[in-house]
């Protein structure tokens, strides 16, 4: 709270001198750059500074543009998201409002302006160096080494521009976008362009913890969530210690053809995921080939369908992202299992150490030391481990006690996924996808808390 | 002494071959089907009663548009691959050898956004990319924006490598009369061919995989297919039976020039996921 506070008057003492500063280089300053308060880069413009001052007018310019000629609309109906619904006078179709395009282009619109007033800023504080410059008697740099120096002093602005633009407009505002639609009641009985959507505050975030809501969304998310939780611990430290172990056999010394294992289990990685476990997942059904030779072994009479009981799917959904996963996990220790001195076997089995008491003490320590962040990443991947869950069994088996299709394979992101798609029921995929990030964040914040890698850097060496 | 040490060499060779014959055997099984020549979805047997070519020759004939399909696929892989290492190397320069304001400010922010599951945003997504008209017949080159435009997130990697190179040496191309521009050019990236080709390949072999997005862009339009949306539907039809041979001729006519590509290249994926992997 106390640090809030602090944060708080930092933030107000940090506003406070920027009006002062705006005040005083209109106070101070030469008519160009008074005018350049109203006509950004007009005072770059009349002291030579062509680039500087056309692209300040140009930006001014096209983000005016937008704000006003185009986003004006959606902006004024952004406290309502649209008041008209899309109706019939007679015989013809009088469309309405879009609630849909009234959000986005509201958010963008809000971006717009914040950008304007930050390049306003710049502008300003452009002229003012400028004035300093020209009155210590100081050359103004030239329009030509301005552009120089975007490949060299500046060069991360050019390299950056694009990336973070093309970051903003196709993840950031969809994200915001998301957020709020969290609050709203974008679903299948709100879809734009025929009908509205509105505001409803935290309702979708009650109806998913199941407080007041129809059907039993409370107890599915839980189950989800757990389920969720469950398959990232197993299919983590399942394929980090196996892998391990792999590694170390493939490693022994006296073994031969250490490559060609490798290249062996690195086929999982190498052939497309769609190809391999849309095949596995038919090899496991009712009609495939694993009940066929069970039952031609004599081991079993009728079939099992595996894909069918919730526990059989989950168990053999672990077992064959072993498949997949045991050979990442082989590839890092390989290489990391090299990096362990020799010498430190070598003394310990001078003292006495049998194989599996040198693993305990040297090489799993070093390897859980090293790989911290690897499995940190590995654990938040598996709680998104869309591929291996949807090309399996599509989240199956269904059951009556769950809601809105969700299945007892199903995690939070396919179950997300499936409400985008199959229900259209976006307020809650995309409360879904909120609790999804609180998940991975918290899971992150404590991780990072306790590794000894992050924590002490220089711990092992 | 030695009699136990072959013993227990030979229990690991047993075991290493016991895990070889798991790996292998659904590939395996995936080359035995493309080539079977009776009808049905799965059958109770490995080896084909009757082989046959003929799943091969409906993927190329007229009445297929795998070849478009896989066109497609290859359009995207090599776009995406291009253009994806391009703005991943130069972030990644921008975050390790360049110091501005807000560089904590902007890596920060980006973790924080990587935290959001990446399915959140489809729907607005698609609607962003039909206002752009490049949904349906343009689902192409909208997935190509799509995985390049958020690229610039996935610098981890290459950062952590171009933070190996001494600092030291750009202060004496400095010294040289160098600018930072030139530095890339000339300096970073010649030092930097394991990280380049681990970058290209890894963006290279994505969009083989790519279901949900594609088919969620391409929206029903069946030339704007990629070869895993194509395929996928195959296999989930009620019919699957009519096409699961083809759906295993096609899996191995995607799988082979991959794998190859991937085996040959693994050293470089070695290097990249294993230093990717220790630095987080």
């Amino acid at each position: 709270m106390d640090e809030k506070k602090r944060g708080n008057s930092g933030f107000l003492k940090w506003l406070g001198n920027d009006l002062k500063d705006i005040g005083q280089t209109f106070v101070r300053g030469d008519w160009k750059t008074k005018l350049s308060f109203l006509i950004m880069g007009f005072g770059q413009l009349c002291r030579g500074q062509i680039v500087r001052g056309l692209s300040m007018l140009a930006l001014q310019g096209g983000l005016l543009y937008f704000i006003f000629g185009f986003g004006w609309q959606y902006l004024t109906k952004i406290l309502t998201l649209g008041t008209v619904e899309t109706h019939r006078e007679g015989r013809v179709t009088v469309y309405g409002h879009n609630s849909f395009f009234i959000l986005l282009y509201g958010i963008l619109v809000i971006v717009a302006v914040l950008a304007l007033i930050y390049l306003w800023r710049l502008n300003l504080r452009q002229n003012r160096d400028a004035e300093h410059l020209l009155s210590a008697g100081k050359r103004l740099p030239s329009n030509k080494e301005d552009l120089a120096s975007l490949f060299d002093k500046n060069f991360d602005k050019t390299l950056l521009a694009l990336p973070v633009l093309g970051i903003f407009i196709f993840t950031v505002l969809p994200i915001i976008f998301m957020i709020c639609i969290a609050f709203t009641n974008y679903d299948v009985t709100h879809q734009p362009p025929s009908k509205l959507f509105t505001w409803v505050g935290l309702q979708n975030f009650k109806e998913l913890f199941g407080i007041g809501g129809t059907g039993n969304f409370g107890g599915t998310f839980f189950y989800v969530l757990g389920w969720t939780l469950l398959w990232a611990f197993f299919a983590t430290f399942l394929t980090y210690f196996l892998g391990m172990a792999v590694a170390i056999l493939i490693n022994k010394k006296g073994i031969k053809f250490k490559k060609l294992w490798r290249t062996i289990l690195v086929l999982t990685i190498a052939v497309p995921q769609f190809v391999s476990l849309l095949y596995v997942g038919k090899m496991f059904a009712v009609d495939g080939l694993v009940n066929a030779f069970l039952m031609r072994w004599g081991w079993i009479s009728t079939p099992i369908n595996f894909w069918a009981n919730a526990t059989s799917a989950r168990v053999l959904i672990i077992i064959i992202n072993l498949w997949i996963g045991i050979p990442y996990t082989m590839l890092i220790v390989t290489g990391l299992l090299m990096n362990i001195p020799a010498e430190l076997y070598e003394s310990a089995r001078i003292d006495g150490a049998n194989a599996f008491q040198s693993f305990r003490k040297i090489t799993l320590p070093y390897m859980l030391f090293v790989t911290g962040p690897f499995l940190l990443t590995q654990f938040i991947g598996n709680l998104n481990n869309f591929n291996v869950i949807f090309l399996l069994n599509q989240g199956n088996p269904k059951s009556l006690e769950l809601t809105n299709n969700a299945g007892a394979t199903d995690l939070l992101v396919t179950w997300l996924y499936k409400m985008t798609i199959n229900d259209s029921n976006y307020k809650i995929a995309a409360v879904i996808g909120i609790m999804v990030f609180i998940v991975t964040a918290v899971i992150s914040l404590i991780v990072y808390n306790v590794l000894p890698s992050v924590k002490d850097e220089e711990g092992f060496q | 002494m030695k009699r136990r040490k072959r013993i227990v060499n030979a229990i690991c060779y047993i075991v290493l071959i016991l895990i070889s014959v798991i790996w292998l055997f659904p590939f395996f099984g995936l080359v035995l089907q493309s080539f079977r020549g009776e009808s049905g979805g799965m059958v109770s047997y490995l080896v084909p009663q009757e082989w046959s070519m003929k799943n091969y020759q409906f993927l190329f004939g007229s009445n297929s548009k795998f070849l478009k399909w896989y066109s497609n696929t290859l359009i995207i892989a090599l776009f995406v691959s291009i253009l994806q290492t391009i703005v991943i190397i130069c972030v990644s320069y921008a975050l390790s050898r360049m110091r501005f304001r807000g560089r904590k400010a902007l890596m920060n922010i980006w973790l924080v956004l990587g935290m959001f599951p990446g399915f959140l945003t489809m729907i607005c997504l698609y609607f962003l990319l039909k206002a752009l008209h490049l949904t349906e017949a343009g689902a192409i080159p909208g997935l190509i924006l799509i995985s390049v435009a958020s690229s610039g997130m996935g610098y981890y990697v290459c950062k952590g490598y171009f933070d190996t190179i001494p600092r030291a040496l750009d202060e004496a191309a400095i010294i040289d009369g160098a600018t930072r521009a030139q530095i890339l050019w000339k300096m970073i990236i010649p030092m930097s061919k394991p990280i380049i080709i681990y970058t290209a390949l890894v963006a290279f072999m994505a969009p083989w995989c790519d279901y949900i997005f594609a088919s969620y862009v391409a929206f029903g339009y069946e030339n704007s297919y990629n070869v895993a949306v194509a395929m996928t539907r195959w296999v989930w039809t009620n019919d699957y039976q009519g096409f699961f041979t083809r759906f295993c001729a096609g899996g191995i006519l995607v799988a082979i020039p991959v794998t190859v590509l991937f085996m040959s290249l693994q050293k470089y994926y070695v290097e990249g996921v294993t230093g990717g992997a220790v630095k987080g």
